[in-house]
């Protein structure tokens, strides 16, 4: 436990009675009152999450010549201010290092953001891709981000921000004094509803927190409550149903690939994309309120046809749900699967994302 | 007659020859939010300690051991639609099913409630 790092909100967690453990080399605050009632209370209210374990980069200088615009599977040169964009960082085998957002902050300038655990390996393989002494800043540790996520974000971040946050369309940001403090208040997040991320100096994150949990419509949530909302989407959780022997392509993310530019790993897509994946990734829904979970294996027509990446019991729809790994011929929506694991078999059948369409996101 | 308690945090409750098996609160509360019980069929036959049934909550699967032999004779099926009863009163509203005992001798390889209770202490 020595080794894992605190976030500026530590304490309040703890005043909380959080229940904590440790997450991507962090101490993290999992569940509040309960994983169930976070989960509920993001989807009708407002839930706010501590998020300040991710890591943050600036880089400032020319997109092009610097060699930034090669580095990622989208275009950063083509990403408006004010505006950000979901892609990967790729290894020569076209394997995922990391997922990541990057904001267009001006011309010359940009802020990505990227898993906590995988920080300081992305910030190695970005510098290595960039002309030397191209400026890359590590600013995790003066930077906190808090999202506050659910239908009611909105409504409260206005009282709170001010009514600029009140017009910022999806994945569009806007950089504004929140509390007095210099931040950026971004309409992104991780749970498929209406919702912000906020950006601002470390030292000022606890003071936001506490004004945020003042409001009778906010509640604190964990990251138990925040990985099952993000599951009931079908977004993808770096390390599960994403990692460096995974292609966007297998992981069927290849809206956010742009095959037209150059980056490291295109290669090995194309490649990849002339033979077809051995594997690719399915969505899944089961018959009961049993839970797949991580690890479980995948049946079809009673051989092994892959593994469960994620899974979980979904209060959305009453039954399990998870991601998973099959074989291209088992991966067709309507297909019937078996999950199993020890004394666990369940029936499963392949669906389309996202498994809950209701969400506020877009509204 | 008294509850008493197995190492594997299930309590049993005896009237007669008839013995009413649930997991305690202290197991309810580490397994936090449950949200399915796959419950014994009746007429199921176990021994002492063997797999009874098996319980998940958001954060794991875990199985149930029948604190006692015997054969089930009935089963909870308000868990089918309301497992989070074993959230809310895991040692009497959210019991798991219950037995027709064939041996009472073996209340004697459990605990009682003190002593479960120091046996739960000793594991923080």
């Amino acid at each position: 436990m020595e080794d894992l790092k605190a976030t500026p909100l530590r304490m309040h967690h703890e005043g909380l009675k959080a229940l904590m453990a440790p997450f991507g080399g962090w101490l993290m605050p999992i569940q509040y009152e309960g994983i169930l009632a976070e989960h509920k209370w993001c989807r009708e209210q407002a839930a706010l999450f501590d998020i300040c374990h991710m890591g943050e980069f600036l880089f400032k200088g020319d997109l092009v010549a610097e060699g930034l615009e090669d580095v990622f599977t989208f275009s950063v040169k083509s990403i408006p201010a004010g505006r950000s964009r979901y892609g990967f960082l790729l290894n020569e085998r076209g394997g995922v290092i990391d997922d990541l957002i990057v904001f267009r902050l001006a011309e010359d300038e940009v802020m990505i953001v990227v898993n906590a655990a995988t920080t300081g390996n992305d910030l190695a393989v970005i510098r290595s891709r960039l002309k030397p002494g191209a400026q890359l800043t590590d600013i995790s540790a003066r930077t906190a981000k808090v999202d506050l996520q659910g239908p009611l974000s909105r409504d409260v971040l206005v009282e709170v921000i001010g009514p600029q946050v009140a017009g910022i369309p999806f994945f569009k940001f806007i950089r504004t004094k929140v509390l007095g403090a210099d931040a950026l208040v971004s309409r992104t997040g991780y749970t498929g509803e209406l919702g912000y991320e906020i950006f601002l100096p470390a030292e000022k994150v606890a003071g936001l927190w506490e004004r945020l949990l003042r409001d009778p419509r906010v509640k604190p949530a964990g990251l138990g409550a925040r990985d099952l909302l993000r599951l009931e989407v079908g977004y993808s959780l770096y390390g599960n149903d994403l990692d460096d022997n995974t292609t966007p392509l297998a992981a069927g993310l290849s809206a956010f690939v742009n095959l037209d530019k150059s980056f490291v790993g295109k290669e090995a897509l194309l490649e990849e994309q002339r033979k077809g994946a051995d594997m690719v990734k399915i969505a899944f829904k089961g018959n009961s309120r049993r839970s797949p979970r991580h690890h479980y294996e995948i049946f079809h027509g009673g051989a092994k046809a892959g593994t469960v990446t994620s899974g979980a019991f979904s209060p959305m729809l009453g039954v399990g749900i998870g991601l998973g790994f099959v074989k291209p011929e088992a991966a067709k929506p309507g297909t019937v699967l078996t999950i199993k694991q020890d004394r666990v078999e369940m029936e499963a059948e392949v669906v389309e994302l996202p498994f809950y369409p209701g969400g506020s996101l877009r509204s | 007659m008294a509850k008493h308690y197995t190492r594997e945090h299930e309590w049993v409750s005896v009237s007669g020859t008839v013995a009413t098996v649930g997991i305690s609160d202290h197991a309810a509360h580490e397994l936090g939010d449950i949200t399915f019980v796959e419950l014994p069929q009746a007429g199921k036959s176990v021994k002492q300690f063997d797999i009874l049934a098996a319980i998940e909550s958001v954060k794991a699967a875990s199985d149930i051991y029948s604190p006692l032999s015997g054969k089930v004779i009935e089963v909870n099926s308000r868990l089918d639609d309301a497992p989070e009863l074993v959230n809310q009163s895991a040692e009497d509203a959210g019991w798991i099913c219950k037995l027709e005992a064939s041996d009472l001798g073996e209340v004697g390889a459990l605990m009682d409630e003190a002593a479960y209770q120091e046996f739960v202490q000793g594991l923080v």
